[in-house]
C-alpha cells in the first residue's frame, strides 16, 4: 500500500515539476523546478531498490550539475520580453518536436506491451546478485564484466575534460598576474615595516 | 523500536510508521536543544580565549542566554524587502533547516541505535550536505540585493570546491572499511592501530586524509578561517543581510546543526564513534554507555571548532580557492589511489 501511494506521489512530482520547469517566466524558477524533478527521480529509484544509483542521482545532478545550472542563470541578464518574442515563430518547431517525442513514446510504451524484447529479464547478464548489496553488484558488472567498456569511457571523459581546459585556457603574460603565495604568508612584520623618526621640514623618502 | 509498538497491538505497517516518527522526534528535539547549548558554548570558548567572561547575566553562569536570543528573535516582525522574491525569500532557510536536519538520519549514536541504518549511509550524508548550498544561493539571488548575491556567488564557488576533496577523503575511509555503511565504517576501526587503538587517525595513510577533512569541513560549515560568505567588512552579514525574525534564527540553527554533523562525522570517521579510544579491557571503560563516548568525542571537535574561530584569521578568496583545488585535491587523489594500491598489496594480495 504505502509503496503504491509513495510510487504515484513522486510520479506526479517529477510530472508536475518537469511541467513548471518548462512553463514558468522566471528562467531561475525553472532551475529550482529542475531540481525537485531529479530528487523525485531519486525517490522513485529508492523505491525500484537502487539506493546507490538514486544517491548518485542527487549527488551528481543536484549536487553539481543543477547548481552550476543556477549559478549561469543567475548570473545572466535576461529580458523576458525579448524571450518571449520568438515564441509565435518558433511555436510549429516546437509543436513538431513534442509530436516526434509523443510517436516514441507511444511506439515504446507499444513495444514493452508487446513484450518482445525483455531487457529487464531476472536472469540475464545484468541481473542483481543474489544477497548482495547495490554497489557490490555494480562494482562486480563494472569492474569484471564491462571493464573495458567502463575504462573506455573514463578515457573519453578524461579526453573531454582535457580538452575543455585547453580551450579555455589562456596564458596570463603580465608580470602582475602571478603570485607567490609562500612569499606572501612567510614574510615578517620586521621587513614589511619601518620605524621613522624624520626631522621636521625634511619630510620621509617612499 | 517497531518491535515494540508491534507487541501494542499495532499492524507492521503503522508499528513501522509511528517507530520512525518517534525516533525523528527523538533525534531532532536534543538536537535542537543541543545547538542552543553549544551556541552558548561558542561563546563562552571566544571569550575564555579573548579574555572575556562572555554571556553570563541570563540564568545561572548564563547558560539561557541562548534560550533568551531565541525568544528574542521569535517575537520581531518578519520583513520580506517588496523587492524580494517572495515565494524563493521565503523557502531558502526552510531549504537550509530542513537539509541541516535530514543529514542526521543515518547517524548511528551507539551501537544499533540509529533511525535508517542503511546501506549507503556516507552517500546519502555526501548527497544531503551538497543540498545545503541551495539554501544559501537562493538566499542570495532572491534577496534581489547586492551584498547577499556576492555571499551566495563565494559560498556556492567555495561549497563545491571543498565538496571534491571531502569526496576523495571519504572514498580513502571506504577503501579501508569496506562499506558505506556508518555502523559498519566504526566497528572496523576496532582496534584498527595495533590492536589497541580504536581508530582511523592511528595510521599514516589516514592521518593525513583526517587533517583534510578537519579543514575542509570548516570551509564547508563556513566557520572560520573560511567564512568569506559572512564577512562583515566586505559583506554586512552576507546571504542573510535581509533576513529578520524566524527565518534568521532558522540559518543559525541550520548553520549550528550542520557543524555538529561534520564534528561527528569526524568522530565517527576517524576517531572510532561509540568505542572508546583503547580497545584495552583492563579500564572498565567498556561499562560507559557508547553514547557518552560518542557525545564526548564530537563536542572535543566543537570544542577544537571554536577554538580555529578564536584564534586564526580570515583566508582571502584566491587563498581559499587554492588550498581547495591545488593543494587539497591533488593531495586526496594521490592518497587514493596511494591507499588502494596498499590495500591491493596487503589485504587482497597482488
Amino acid at each position: 500500500m504505502i509503496q503504491t501511494f509513495a510510487f504515484y506521489l513522486f510520479a506526479v512530482l517529477v510530472i508536475a515539476s518537469a511541467v513548471m520547469v518548462i512553463s514558468s517566466r522566471n528562467p531561475v524558477h525553472s532551475v529550482l523546478w529542475l531540481i525537485l524533478a531529479f530528487f523525485n527521480a531519486a525517490g522513485l529509484m529508492v523505491i525500484v531498490g537502487a539506493e546507490f544509483i538514486a544517491m548518485l542521482l542527487v549527488i551528481v545532478y543536484v549536487g553539481a550539475v543543477a547548481v552550476l545550472f543556477l549559478f549561469v542563470v543567475m548570473m545572466l541578464d535576461i529580458d523576458f520580453a525579448e524571450l518571449r518574442a520568438g515564441f509565435i515563430k518558433n511555436f510549429p518547431l516546437g509543436i513538431a518536436i513534442a509530436l516526434v517525442l509523443l510517436a516514441e513514446m507511444v511506439l515504446g510504451l507499444g513495444a514493452y506491451k508487446a513484450g518482445v524484447i525483455q531487457l529487464g529479464e531476472p536472469s540475464g547478464l545484468a541481473a542483481p546478485l543474489p544477497g548482495e548489496s547495490n554497489i557490490e553488484s555494480l562494482g562486480a558488472l563494472l569492474y569484471g564484466q564491462y571493464l573495458f567498456l567502463f575504462e573506455t569511457a573514463g578515457i573519453i571523459l578524461l579526453v573531454a575534460m582535457i580538452g575543455a581546459i585547453v580551450l579555455t585556457h589562456r596564458e596570463i603574460r603580465s608580470p602582475r598576474g602571478h603570485q607567490d603565495i609562500s612569499k606572501q604568508v612567510s614574510r615578517r612584520p620586521e621587513e614589511a615595516t619601518e620605524m621613522m623618526r624624520p626631522e621636521v621640514g625634511k619630510g620621509v623618502k617612499l | 523500536m517497531t518491535e515494540f509498538f508491534q507487541s501494542l497491538g499495532m499492524t507492521y505497517e503503522w508499528a513501522w510508521s509511528v517507530a520512525t516518527i518517534a525516533g525523528v522526534l527523538l533525534i531532532a528535539l536534543p538536537l535542537m536543544l543541543s545547538v542552543a547549548m553549544i551556541i552558548y558554548v561558542d561563546r563562552k570558548v571566544w571569550a575564555a580565549i579573548n579574555l572575556r567572561r562572555g554571556p553570563n547575566v541570563v540564568g545561572p553562569l548564563g547558560l539561557l542566554q541562548s534560550f533568551a536570543d531565541g525568544f528574542k528573535v521569535f517575537l520581531q516582525e518578519t520583513i520580506i524587502p517588496s523587492a524580494a522574491n517572495k515565494g524563493i525569500f521565503i523557502l531558502a532557510p526552510i531549504v537550509t533547516f530542513t537539509v541541516a536536519l535530514a543529514a542526521w538520519a543515518v547517524i548511528p549514536f551507539d551501537a544499533g541505535v540509529v533511525l535508517a541504518n542503511i546501506n549507503v549511509g556516507l552517500l546519502y550524508i555526501l548527497a544531503i550536505s551538497s543540498l545545503s548550498v541551495y539554501g544559501i544561493v537562493m538566499a542570495g539571488w532572491s534577496s534581489n540585493s547586492k551584498y547577499p548575491f556576492f555571499s551566495a556567488m563565494r559560498a556556492s564557488a567555495q561549497m563545491i570546491s571543498y565538496e571534491v576533496s571531502i569526496g576523495f577523503v571519504l572514498v580513502c575511509v571506504v577503501l579501508y572499511a569496506g562499506s558505506f555503511n556508518l555502523t559498519d565504517i566504526v566497528n572496523a576501526q576496532k582496534g584498527h592501530g595495533f590492536g589497541i587503538v580504536n581508530g582511523y587517525w592511528f595510521n599514516l595513510l589516514l592521518f593525513p586524509m583526517w587533517v583534510v577533512f578537519f579543514i575542509s569541513s570548516l570551509a564547508e560549515t563556513q566557520r572560520v578561517p573560511f567564512d568569506l560568505t559572512e564577512a562583515e567588512s566586505e559583506l554586512v552579514a552576507g546571504y542573510q543581510t535581509e533576513y529578520s525574525s524566524m527565518a534568521f534564527a532558522l540559518y543559525w540553527l541550520g548553520e549550528y546543526a550542520n557543524i555538529l554533523l561534520m564534528c561527528s562525522l569526524n568522530t565517527l570517521l576517524f576517531f572510532g564513534g561509540w568505542l572508546p579510544p583503547l580497545d584495552i579491557d583492563l579500564i572498565p571503560w567498556f561499562d560507559i554507555p557508547g553514547i557518552i563516548w560518542f557525545l564526548g568525542k564530537t563536542f572535543f571537535f566543537f570544542f577544537m571548532f571554536s577554538w580555529v574561530m578564536a584564534t586564526v584569521p580570515r583566508y582571502r578568496y584566491d587563498q581559499l580557492m587554492r588550498l581547495g583545488w591545488k593543494v587539497f585535491l591533488p593531495m586526496s587523489l594521490l592518497f587514493v589511489v596511494v591507499i588502494s594500491g596498499w590495500l591491493m598489496f596487503t589485504r587482497y594480495g597482488v
